[in-house]
């Protein structure tokens, strides 16, 4: 237990030391938020949708989220390349537990990465409809945390170096981002582009959000949770798996 | 302490460690020579559990370090050829990390870094990243941080790389006298000979995978009927010289270092 802790507080120091770091992560979701929040709120008002500033707050925030810790999971890489992945493998300690120490830290790092977009989407006008309501957006960001984590210290397990980094963020991280739902409403879309939002992940995770934070659901809170839940042990076990098949 | 039967290590059609035996016996220090390429690594990344021998036998203080992983782990501290600190940590996170991975008691542990970072000269920086440390106290607080858990056996691996004279000779001067007082069996590779003549009590030779000579230092001199434990070594193993190919990993270091503006 102790390993798991000794890691997951080192992910955290990690965080709150690169200062540099913790400000530029939050220049894209700034962009989407204000650029696309104020800039696509005529259309969607004249669409009847309401106010898109409200509509995309919780898309970007889980946006945040979902690349932090991605990120953070294929931090394994530089482990890897800086050389401390070793000193971690020849430590008499089960893979498992240092792969959970890793996952949960990047985990932490991401909600918290995800509470402070949210401070900058209040301070910009976002308003959640319930206040009650808004504890249970929390459990949806640690749920999109754990599920991105995982994957990503499974992507990172199966990497070499830093070429397939680039393939990774184009094919896969982006994808999910732009399928998720964050930035226009499920309802409605065609056939092939609404089964492709359909088996993305982060789709349950921002519903989810929105549910919660607006009142609005396509999937339904419940469904949500669910499926993330689900798919978070999933993951967990495959990164797991991934993570105890490291040779270096 | 160590006992190494018959080891075989291939990846593919290539041999990288071809029917290797030798013994390393308890408080001795072992060094292993070898050209690059020779197969050295691969046979402490197998001692150390971090591969998979093909054929053969490995016991560590009589532990089988394949079925019994993490009891022969706890037997043996280990610094790589590569440096395996983490440089956003300071000296003294990366050595209580060290301390709670090897399960050090908490009283037992705070004692000992203290003892050793002392030792080793870095008690004053013990509260700085290691990003800005040089190169040769990264080395030192590598190796301090191998005694943490008072190893029974430490292996070094090239662990001279790249620093100055005055740095090396103060490094080799700690692991003797903890070699002594602790009785620590050290397993060393080196590619310079005067610090395995001066250091080791016995050395084997490496070379295409195949162990070629084994002894002391002076036997090694007397069969090869050389002056000098260098010409001994390139007698036995030829002046070609091997150029390895850069693998995956000397890539991506060359990769972070134009990325990070060679800060790390």
């Amino acid at each position: 237990m102790s390993a798991i802790y000794v890691l997951w507080l080192r992910e955290l120091k990690r965080y709150l030391r690169s200062r540099v770091q913790l400000v530029a992560s939050l220049g894209q979701p700034m962009l989407y938020l204000l650029v696309l929040g104020f800039g696509m709120g005529p259309v969607f008002q004249r669409a009847g949708n309401g106010s898109y500033l409200q509509f995309v707050a919780p898309g970007v925030i889980g946006m945040t989220v979902l690349f932090s810790s991605i990120f953070s999971g294929l931090g394994l890489l530089w482990d890897r390349q800086f050389g401390f992945l070793k000193e971690t493998l020849v430590a008499p300690v089960p893979r498992l537990q240092i792969m959970i120490g890793r996952t949960l830290g990047g985990a932490t790092v991401a909600v918290m990465q995800g509470l402070l977009v949210s401070i900058v989407c209040i301070l910009v006008g976002f308003r959640p409809a319930h206040i009650a309501l808004v504890p249970l957006a929390l459990v949806f960001m640690i749920l999109i945390a754990t599920v991105f984590s995982a994957l990503g210290v499974a992507i990172g397990s199966s990497l070499q170096d830093m070429q397939g980094f680039q393939l990774i963020m184009n094919f896969l991280v982006m994808p999910i981002f732009f399928l998720s739902g964050a930035l226009f409403p499920l309802a409605g879309l065609p056939k092939a582009l609404a089964l492709a939002t359909r088996i993305d992940p982060l789709s349950y995770g921002i519903d989810g959000m929105r549910s919660v934070l607006l009142g609005q659901a396509f999937y339904g809170a419940p469904t949500d949770l669910v499926v993330l839940i689900v798919l978070a042990l999933v993951l967990l076990v495959f990164g797991a798996y991934r993570f105890s098949k490291i040779e270096v | 302490m160590i006992s190494v039967r018959n080891l075989v290590k291939s990846f593919g059609a290539f041999t990288a460690v071809d029917d290797v035996s030798f013994d390393v016996g308890e408080g001795e220090i072992f060094a292993f020579l070898g050209p690059n390429g020779a197969g050295k690594t691969t046979t402490i990344k197998m001692l150390t559990t971090l591969l998979k021998p093909s054929s053969g036998t490995i016991e560590l203080d009589g532990l089988d370090p394949q079925t019994k992983q993490n009891e022969a782990r706890k037997r043996f501290g280990i610094v790589f050829q590569d440096p395996s600190l983490d440089g956003d940590m300071t000296a003294w996170e990366n050595m209580e990390i060290h301390g709670v991975l090897y399960h050090v008691p908490h009283k037992l542990r705070r004692r000992r870094i203290e003892e050793l970072m002392k030792l080793f000269e870095l008690w004053e920086r013990r509260g700085e990243q290691v990003k800005k440390f040089s190169g040769g106290m990264k080395r030192r607080l590598e190796i301090a941080r191998g005694f943490l858990h008072t190893p029974k056996i430490l292996f070094l691996d090239e662990p001279t790389l790249g620093l100055d004279p005055q740095s090396r000779n103060q490094l080799w001067t700690h692991v003797k006298r903890l070699n002594e007082t602790e009785k620590v069996t050290v397993f060393l590779t080196t590619h310079y000979m005067d610090e395995a003549d001066r250091v080791a009590h016995r050395i084997g030779v490496i070379d295409h995978g195949k162990l070629v000579a084994q002894g002391t230092p002076k036997a090694i001199k007397e069969q090869t009927r050389t002056e000098s434990l260098e010409d001994a070594f390139l007698k036995l193993t030829g002046s070609t010289i091997r150029d390895e190919s850069a693998g995956s990993a000397d890539q991506m270091r060359q990769f972070a270092r134009m990325w990070s503006g060679g800060k790390r």
